[in-house]
């Protein structure tokens, strides 16, 4: 018996780029400039970051009162213990903070949930519809034994997720009729989407907040009134409409032309052929894109507190106003920009890894 | 056909009724209607004024007030934005890891958090944790930085300095019109020796005045220069900041765009690192870059609405505050929405004429 030759693995060559050192030569020391540059950014790095880690740590207050805070120098952390039902539920009645509390963890579990691509069936719109209604009834009270409250006194968290998921289920429906409208032969419907989008995204967000606030009230008959709650949303969702509509468009162009010819010749009327051959295509192709645009949305429920609802940025803004927890401002923005940025993070990377998992698993059309 | 007739039906229904319900609702509250407030005395102070400004003057003048110092943080911003952009975009694509990495950090951490988070931070640290006027920090000697903003000294009040600015415009003028006539313009270096020769001769002729406005503590505040307030800074700061992030991607992703094999070739035909962005990797990134560009310019522009929330006077704020006196909440919002859409027609047109030029032809 002969034994046959195996081949040897390859092995890497030891060049000067080999090992920890070879590395370092070959990303950080490669040039007279970026030897430079990258001792300026050490030096810079020594320079910020051990106080930011005395701050924020070693030298932070974990639990304690306001005069414990003051005699130490790092973050008050105590301060964010203190006010945390407040930053994060505003004046919701204290003896029924489970409730958006519970909302909160429905919200997640429900987001989780749809992240999750085997889950995307039929039944996944109507469970948010079910979901969204249920946390309402939830947070409004008045049945099943639950006390009512006023939804002035909503805030924090619920607020803002709300008015996100909230204004981006309403608005779906209603930007894809404005794609759809934007695309249409028929002039004066593509003239009245054109213009409603084009304005809406010519202006401030705050505009429309503005006008929900105080211009609404104005073109409703007389006696007639919507709370404020409700009319931010309205303007969330005419915002969100926009900002929809023209993702779904580029979903739109992004479809051979072939596919409706070939709806056409089938015999399919306008609505069978969107539904049920062109809408399915352009919504997969534009998922990533309407994650990113979720984010900008949920990023700019912020800006409802300039029309006085308690929303996360505001609860926090508020509870800077403590006479006895004066100045522990780092702190706040701190804590809710870790929640923003959690957040937005999670989708943003959740978007770039659907549109690479998209592209792969997608076949030629 | 008769879904159009039937939706602009409906359109025309829905606004006259809307209508319908402001008049009378206008009627029950004696509410006045029109843009005659504007000429009525407005009673507010506007916190920073590039024009004299004063509580006696008029709804009309506070709102030009008000827009300019909205083009007054919009200018600025778009300027430095897009250099702070570029220079992380660049940062993006380093062949340094410390250099990427710290800028991919930067990117994320500000692009995740809602802009208006960051304004109140920025106000907040400004105000707060900087010293008063008295223990003023001084970067640079006459540059004060307080938590009553930053001081700068300007040049001294000089009519020299008008006429400096008239023959800039002059030249300018009549460069754009040889321009046109000769059908292309000058060399840029025929024309620059021109501006600046007009422009030292202007400041010649008023006796070269060299006088420099600086600033200097008067009891609690400082006195003369140039003053940037902490909610001008704090909203400078986070709108620039802000849009930075996202033009760096954009950058990152435009030079990524560009064809490695052109990098090769101008390697290959022994350029300089710095000179192969400059004339080869920038002219064709560039392409790509402004459509995307402009769009976040608009956003800037739009965002700078933002001030009304830490009290800067900019156009919304002013708008805000007459919205409150007056009750004319329909001619206010129509105005504010009327200024944003002027506003971005005009960039969107200067950004595609020079988006016009830089394409292939």
């Amino acid at each position: 018996m002969t034994e046959r030759p195996v081949a040897l693995p390859p092995s890497r060559p030891r060049g000067p780029d080999a090992g920890a050192l070879g590395w370092l030569r070959a990303n950080l020391f490669n040039s007279w400039g970026n030897t430079l540059l990258t001792v300026l950014i050490l030096w810079g790095l020594a320079v910020i970051l051990p106080p930011l880690v005395r701050w924020g740590f070693l030298d932070s207050v974990m639990s304690g009162d306001a005069a414990a805070c003051r005699a130490a120098d790092g973050a008050c952390w105590a301060f964010i213990h203190e006010k945390l039902l407040f930053i994060l539920f505003g004046t919701y009645p204290h003896d029924q903070l489970w409730r958006p509390g519970l909302v909160v963890l429905v919200f997640i579990v429900l987001l989780t949930v749809s992240c999750d691509r085997r889950l995307w069936r039929h039944w996944l719109a109507p469970l948010w519809l079910v979901g969204l209604g249920g946390m309402g009834v939830l947070m409004a009270g008045g049945v099943l034994g639950l006390p009512a409250v006023e939804d002035s006194l909503w805030g924090g968290l619920p607020l803002t997720l709300g008015l996100a998921t909230v204004g981006l289920v309403v608005a779906f429906p209603i930007s894809i009729l404005l794609a759809l409208g934007r695309r249409s032969t028929l002039p004066l419907v593509r003239g009245l989407s054109v213009a409603w989008i084009e304005l809406i995204r010519g202006v401030p967000l705050i505009s429309l907040l503005f006008m929900a606030s105080v211009m609404l009230p104005l073109f409703l008959p007389t006696g007639v009134t919507i709370d404020k709650l409700l009319r931010a949303q309205v303007a969330f969702i005419l915002f969100a409409s926009a900002y929809l509509a023209e993702v779904i468009r580029g979903g739109l162009q992004a479809i051979p032309k072939g596919q409706g010819e070939a709806a056409d010749a089938l015999g399919l009327g306008y609505w069978q052929k969107m539904v049920a051959i062109i809408l399915p295509q352009a919504l997969s192709l534009v998922i990533p894109p309407l994650v990113n645009t979720f984010i900008g949305l949920f990023k700019d429920t912020s800006l409802v507190l300039v029309i006085g609802l308690f929303d996360l940025l505001r609860t926090a803004k508020s509870s800077l106003s403590d006479p006895f927890w004066h100045g522990f401002y780092r702190e706040a923005y701190v804590f809710i920009g870790i929640i923003y940025f959690s957040f937005c993070f999670f989708f943003a990377r959740y978007s770039r890894w659907l549109e690479a998992n998209i592209k792969h698993s997608q076949k030629p059309l | 056909m008769a879904i159009q007739v039937l939706l602009v039906g409906a359109v025309i229904g829905l606004v006259g009724w809307l209508a319908a319900n402001a008049l009378d609702n206008l009627a029950r509250g004696s509410i006045a209607t029109g843009f005659g407030f504007l000429s009525r005395p407005s009673n507010f102070e506007v916190g920073e004024c590039l024009i004299p400004c004063s509580a006696a003057d008029s709804y009309g003048r506070a709102f030009l007030v008000g827009l300019l110092n909205t083009l007054k943080v919009g200018g600025i911003g778009l300027v430095l934005t897009t250099l702070l952009g570029t220079l992380i975009g660049i940062g993006l694509l380093s062949s340094n890891w410390l250099a990427a990495r710290l800028a991919r950090v930067y990117v994320e951490l500000v692009r995740n958090v809602p802009l208006l988070l960051q304004l109140f931070l920025w106000y907040a640290v400004i105000t707060e944790a900087l010293p008063g006027p008295r223990q003023a920090l001084s970067p640079l000697p006459n540059v004060f930085l307080s938590n009553r903003g930053l001081m700068v000294p300007m040049l001294a009040a000089s009519p020299a300095w008008l006429s400096v600015g008239i023959a800039v415009i002059a030249v300018v003028v009549i460069l754009l019109i040889i321009g046109r006539w000769r059908r292309r313009p000058l060399p840029p270096l025929m024309a620059g020796s021109l501006l600046v020769g007009a422009a030292l001769l202007a400041w010649l002729a008023w006796g070269a005045p060299t006088a420099l406005d600086v600033p200097h503590l008067a009891g609690f505040n400082f006195r003369g220069g140039m003053a940037f307030s902490p909610e001008f800074l704090a909203l400078l700061l986070g709108l620039v900041m802000y849009t930075a992030a996202f033009i760096a991607e954009i950058v990152r992703s435009g030079i990524l765009a560009v064809d490695p094999g052109q990098t090769e070739a101008a390697r290959a035909l022994g350029l300089s690192p710095g000179l192969i962005l400059r004339l080869v990797i920038l002219p064709q990134a560039l392409r790509l870059i402004v459509p995307p560009l402009t769009s976040q310019h608009l956003n800037l522009l739009k965002n700078s609405s933002l001030a009304v929330a830490i009290g800067y006077p900019d156009v919304v704020s002013v708008l805000d505050t007459t919205i409150n006196q007056t009750g004319q909440a329909i001619e206010g919002v129509a105005m504010i929405m009327g200024v944003f859409l002027v506003i971005n027609l005009t960039l969107s047109a200067l950004m595609n004429w020079y988006n016009a030029r830089i394409q292939l032809r």
